[in-house]
């Protein structure tokens, strides 16, 4: 039995600084400072000793130049060991999933037993560049000899050259801006603006329940140097339709339906998470939260289905793993736009896109409300890119432990949250049950934390650790 | 092997996809029954208190402004406008890719005499006047095509909604007719969009993408298209755009959604300026003076425009309709319009496969030789989605042929019809390379390396060691004998000859040669290719020159007798120009190449003996040798300095033609005869390759002469030149020249018969 218990992948825990909306507390931090927020918090809170951390992974999607291994400077920031690997890696807004997955993938390889995982975006500072044309004469400048040189190069900057160049505002490969394509996408499966704005608003319900039952216990307070304690997010902000109603089309006018309030916010936040392999944290004495099982990453046309990752992700993983949509007791999708969320749901309970566009028979079928989102989302408690994967993963670990359940799927489509990303489709899911399924899983994990690098939709199944507990 | 002519490029590439032929029954005959009947082209829906009219031609791909179809609109449009319960309506079409694609052609043309076709034009007038003048907002929802009439009833629109939709586009394609805007468009559009854009659109009759005409103000909103979602995109984007519509529809009729627009500072400052009439005389100077520069006054339908367009600027509504019905009335029964209408026609016949389906579709094609046909060939190959091997011998060769694929798709991304990642995309599928690798998988191989029987040999049993027993082998050559090349192959049923024009990506003729050992599936895939990759098809038979560089030669031949006889280049570019040419002998020599000229010369001077002498083929052949190869070499006839548009006359070349000095006979020599001389000769000779079977039919004699070689576009092509201008006549005057300088002029069989018999015509 050791050997198959070897591969068994358990997460320790989670935790997350509050999520702020941007250009609020966090304003000037850098981005690495929030990372050392988390990642100092998971050390206290799970008293994991340093040197046992085998290597450290974080994600990370709008980079700061100076920090560009933003996992080195954070964990060193942190107090981790000099000794600890640490590397940074980007895949939109399921970053800090493609973060977990590749810690999972350096456990089941044997390369290690213990990894920290997580992701941070910091989106009160991004980088707004010199444009090229300045950029090349600066550098000519640099290679310039003679006085004469130099001076002919400084006397041939006219007004262009001074017109500063912003992120990206709109994907590469399309130059269609994310929640234009949001809209777009609503419009396709005809989601209303009604309907958008119910399930925001439904979101902000959701989410302020929690906050004020105590549930979002993923977050740890963050001490802003020189500053106050942070220790609740800051855009949950439960309204009213008719509020809501009041707002125009942020992206498609004058017709369109996707709104600010519908639409996830620019947030700053870091979150983190500690992976073990299963014996490794028994041996610790660790109660692990989930057991992480599966996980599937699919691709899609970036144009026009852009968004629709989790329709395409959910059933995939599912039937991987031989269970069905019933099976599933939690539910944890990130909200990009309501729109988007409406127009999956859209998509899952429709035959004619299950036939015509995933080449399946019949649908995929509607994860029940009741166990859909039900502490929030990324609408309400804000969208850090490359943090959001952590958070949805760790949520659905305490889910299952406070509702009782056994199996949980997480899916993310890699939507930026408004206009900034760089984006393709990507969803991310992962799931959970009480079983030790062993051997199966094991293979799984091997092929897909190294084959399917290159595609883009994640699942992840996670286990429960109940039958873990009972055993100690 | 021949040049572009502006004026040909833009009837070309625009003519396609504009007014299209009802098939079948005439419209006319059930006209008078068609409001006792079912209505079949028109039907409309209210939705609360908002009308949705949809126009769905069932017989067509497109939707034209037939009898049918006007006679229903104006019923519903009864029904609508008399229900009071209807606030505002919705003009939509449940066609996917075409919203109206103009005037029915076949209607104009069975007219018959010009009142006739002003009462047509009259009669649309009145419906959009309606239309216009409407109590209920009308919102005009246009997806796809929405051209000539289709455009002119749009206008008349209270208001219009466009898809970003690739196929969404808006013109005035009448002028490349020989037609007008005949339905209101010459008056409306002026003042929706400005003179100066009024005029622009209206005298090329370009395709304008719908952002562009949301900018210019032709259009007021736009709608994105979807993707798949709980229906089919396209089905789905009509809905959407039809619910976007109904919902400003609504807000127009309630007020909600202002109808004035905002108008930049540009346009007030534009249109204030155009408040002057010296300025708009000046405008109309202006226009004047290019249109008659491009046209040499060849073509009547842009003066036409103009003056519709000043009558009602400068006079008032009333004489602006009046003009334009009249005016159209009268365009509608000239010779060019009839023309260009043939050509039109010539052109929607030459687009389709008359050899059928092959058995398989090419999905690998190479190409040998990365030269300016290698590279232009494999430029309209991989943009269509084909992989596509592009192989040279050297380095070079190959680096500057993928140089020349890339920039060619880079324009297109400057022009914005395609964005960078598009590019990249297509360019994944080309393969650049030096040796045969892959080609065992290539399904088709077009060669384009030198011209040289010995080269094109050792070429073709290269490729046949490596490609697979399906793969067809086509040789692109402007004159080497197709036989000829086949006969080192051991395979010759899957040899056939693809002669493209250069350059390959703008000129759209491709001349299709079989032997008669070419298998029919052989050349009905070489068709599928060509029609892939967007080209207007003749298919010919063998032949030294084929057909479009047999028609050339003579042609030439005549021009450098004509230099000869101490006629200068400039003076020779004027006379054919002025004939309806688009780009002039001399400057045509140059551009096709001094060298090539000489070759092909000498290789028909071979074949067909003295009739195809003329000019001295030594003058060309010194040319070369002093480096006069053209336009390649820097110089020619003219002398071509990069940057410079203005061209001179190569001064070296006058001692050359003085050393060929030739007297002129003054009894043929005039200016008129000097242009007679030229285009019988081409004329007589097209008439011959069919008489010879060359040529399988008239239709595809004219489509070629002006898609390949810029025979004057206003004439139709050889063909309808004999039939308008008279066998009879072309005789007369060939006769005279023959006298002087014998069997070149004279004129063949068929063209004798048809000069006998003036009941024989080569078109209908």
């Amino acid at each position: 039995t050791f050997v198959f218990r070897m591969f068994n992948i358990v997460l320790v825990d989670g935790v997350r600084t509050p999520f702020l909306l941007s250009g609020t507390s966090y304003s000037d931090l850098m981005p690495h400072d929030l990372g050392r927020g988390a990642l100092q918090g998971l050390l206290n809170r799970t008293g994991v000793p340093k040197e046992i951390v085998d290597h450290i992974i974080y994600g990370i999607v709008i980079q700061e130049v100076k920090t560009s291994n933003v996992a080195r400077e954070a964990a060193l920031g942190a107090g981790f060991s000099d000794k600890t690997p640490a590397h940074t890696v980007t895949m939109a807004c399921i970053s800090s999933n493609q973060a977990m997955t590749s810690a999972v993938g350096l456990i089941a390889a044997g390369q290690c037993d213990v990894v920290v995982a997580g992701g941070v975006e910091f989106m009160s500072d991004v980088p707004i560049r010199h444009s090229r044309k300045m950029r090349k004469t600066m550098l000519s400048l640099n290679k310039a000899k003679t006085l004469g040189q130099r001076l002919s190069l400084l006397g041939s900057i006219r007004m262009g050259h001074l017109m500063p160049e912003l992120p990206a505002v709109a994907e590469f490969s399309t130059a269609e801006s994310m929640g234009h394509s949001a809209d777009r996408l609503a419009a396709a499966f005809g989601v209303t603006r009604v309907e958008q704005d119910e399930y925001a608003l439904r979101s902000h319900r959701l989410a302020k329940k929690a906050q004020d039952e105590g549930l979002l216990s993923d977050i740890i307070s963050f001490q802003v140097p020189g500053k106050n304690i942070i220790s609740a997010d800051n855009g949950i902000r439960p309204t009213s339709m008719e509020q809501m109603g009041k707002l125009k089309p942020a992206f498609v006018k004058p017709h369109g339906t996707v709104t600010a309030a519908n639409s996830s916010f620019l947030t700053d936040g870091a979150s983190a998470v500690l992976i073990m392999s299963e014996e490794k944290a028994l041996a610790l004495g660790y109660k692990p939260k989930a057991y992480l099982r599966d996980f599937v990453y699919v691709s899609q046309d970036p144009k026009d289905q852009l968004l629709l990752g989790p329709t395409y992700a959910t059933p995939k993983v599912l039937e991987k793993s031989g269970l069905t949509m019933e099976d599933i007791d939690v539910f944890e999708f990130h909200e990009a736009f309501a729109g988007q969320i409406v127009a999956n749901l859209k998509a899952m309970d429709s035959d004619w896109f299950a036939q015509n566009c995933m080449g399946r028979k019949s649908k995929v079928g509607v994860p029940p409300m009741e166990k859909f989102n039900t502490w929030g989302g990324s609408l309400s408690l804000g969208h850090p890119f490359a943090a959001t994967g952590c958070r949805l993963v760790t949520t659905v670990a305490h889910r299952l432990q406070k509702e009782g359940g056994q199996y949980g799927v997480v899916a993310a489509c890699a939507a930026g949250g408004q206009v900034f990303l760089p984006k393709y489709t990507y969803a991310q899911l992962a799931r959970a049950d009480t079983e030790y399924s062993r051997g199966a899983t094991v293979q799984v994990f091997l092929v897909h934390s190294f084959g399917l690098f290159s595609v883009h939709v994640l699942c992840m199944k996670m286990t429960m650790c109940k039958s873990v507990q009972k055993h100690f | 092997m021949a040049a572009v002519g502006s004026l040909l490029g833009v009837l070309s590439r625009s003519a396609t996809r504009r007014y299209t032929l009802r098939s079948g029954l005439s419209p006319r005959t059930f006209a008078v029954a068609s409001s006792m009947l079912a209505r079949t082209h028109v039907s409309y829906e209210i939705k609360d208190d908002v009308a949705i009219i949809r126009i769905n031609d069932p017989n067509s791909k497109v939707n034209t402004l037939s009898v049918q179809l006007q006679q229903e609109m104006t019923e519903v449009m009864n029904e609508v406008l008399g229900n009071e319960a209807v606030k505002s309506a919705v003009l939509i079409s449940s066609k996917p890719g075409c919203f109206i694609a103009g005037a029915d052609i076949n209607m104009i043309q069975a007219c018959g005499t010009a009142e006739k076709v002003s009462s047509l034009s009259s009669e649309g007038q009145k419906m959009f006047e309606r239309v216009e003048k409407s109590p209920i907002p009308i919102v005009a929802a246009i997806n796809g095509s929405c051209l000539g009439g289709g455009l002119e009833f749009a206008i008349a629109c209270r208001y219009r909604i466009a898809t970003k939709n690739k196929k969404t586009v808006l013109g005035t394609p009448e002028v490349m007719l020989g037609l007008l805007p005949g339905a209101g468009g010459t008056q409306r559009l002026p003042k929706m969009v400005g003179l100066p854009s009024a005029f622009d659109m209206m005298l090329t009759g370009r395709n304008i993408r719908a952002d562009k005409a949301k900018k210019m103000g032709l259009v007021d909103q736009l709608v994105d298209t979807l993707g798949p979602g709980l229906k089919g995109p396209e089905e789905r984007t009509i809905e959407y755009l039809e619910e976007v519509a109904v919902g400003v529809a609504r807000g127009l009729a309630d007020k909600k959604v202002p109808m004035t627009k905002t108008k930049s500072t540009m346009e007030k400052i534009q249109e204030y300026v155009m408040g002057f009439e010296f300025v708009r005389n000046q405008v109309y100077k202006t226009v004047n003076n290019k249109v008659m520069k491009q046209t040499k006054g060849l073509y009547p339908a842009p003066m036409k425009i103009i003056e519709c367009v000043k009558a009602g600027i400068e006079q008032g509504p009333d004489a602006g309709y009046l003009a334009e019905s009249q005016n159209f009335g009268k365009l509608a029964m000239t010779s060019e319009s009839r023309a260009l209408i043939g050509l039109y026609h010539g052109q929607v016949a030459c687009k389709k496969n008359r050899f059928g389906v092959p058995d398989r579709e090419v999905k690998t094609l190479a190409i040998l030789g990365a030269g300016l046909m290698g590279a232009g060939i494999a430029q309209v190959t991989v943009d269509k989605g084909v992989n596509t091997i592009l192989k040279d011998t050297t380095v070079e060769g190959l680096s500057r042929g993928q140089q020349q694929v890339y920039k060619g798709l880079n324009d297109r991304v400057k022009k914005r019809s395609l964005t960078s990642f598009e590019r990249d995309s297509i360019l994944s599928k080309l393969t650049g390379q030096l040796d045969y690798g892959g080609f065992e998988k290539a399904d088709m191989v077009v060669e384009a390396v030198f011209e040289d029987l010995n080269i094109k040999h050792a070429v073709l049993k290269e490729v046949e060691a490596v490609i697979p027993p399906h793969c067809i082998f086509a040789t692109n050559t402007s004159a080497l004998p197709i036989k000829d090349i086949a006969a080192a192959s051991k395979r010759p049923d899957k040899v056939i000859g693809m002669h493209y024009f250069s350059p390959v990506d703008k000129m759209q003729l491709l001349e299709i040669i079989t032997t008669d050992k070419t298998s029919r599936d052989t050349t009905a895939s070489a068709v599928a290719v060509g029609l892939k990759q967007g080209k207007v098809i003749i298919v010919v038979g063998d032949g030294p020159g084929f057909y479009t560089t047999r028609c050339l030669a003579p042609m030439l031949a005549e021009a450098v007798r004509v230099l000869q006889e101490g006629v200068d280049p400039k003076k020779l570019d004027t006379l054919t120009t002025g004939f309806g040419f688009p780009v002039g002998a001399a400057t045509l020599a140059d551009e096709v190449g001094i060298d090539v000229a000489a070759h092909v010369a000498e290789d028909l001077g071979k074949a067909f003996g003295s009739r195809f002498g003329g000019g001295n083929v030594e003058l060309l052949k010194t040319m070369v040798e002093k480096g006069f190869k053209g336009r390649k070499s820097g110089k020619g006839c003219y002398i071509y300095q990069p940057g410079l548009k203005r061209k001179d006359i190569n001064p070296e070349i006058e001692e050359i033609l003085e050393r060929f000095k030739m007297t002129p006979h003054p009894t043929v020599s005039s200016d008129s005869d000097v242009q007679y001389r030229l285009v019988t000769r081409f004329v007589n000779e097209a008439v011959l390759c069919l008489q010879e079977g060359i040529l399988n039919n008239p239709v595809e004699g004219d489509i070629g002469a002006v898609f390949g070689l810029g025979f004057p576009p206003c004439l139709g092509g050889p063909f309808r030149y004999v039939d308008s201008f008279g066998a009879d006549k072309i005789v007369e005057k060939m006769r005279r020249f023959e006298d002087v300088y014998g069997n070149q002029f004279t004129p063949c069989q068929l063209l004798l018969d048809h000069a006998k018999d003036p009941s024989k015509r080569f078109h209908k």
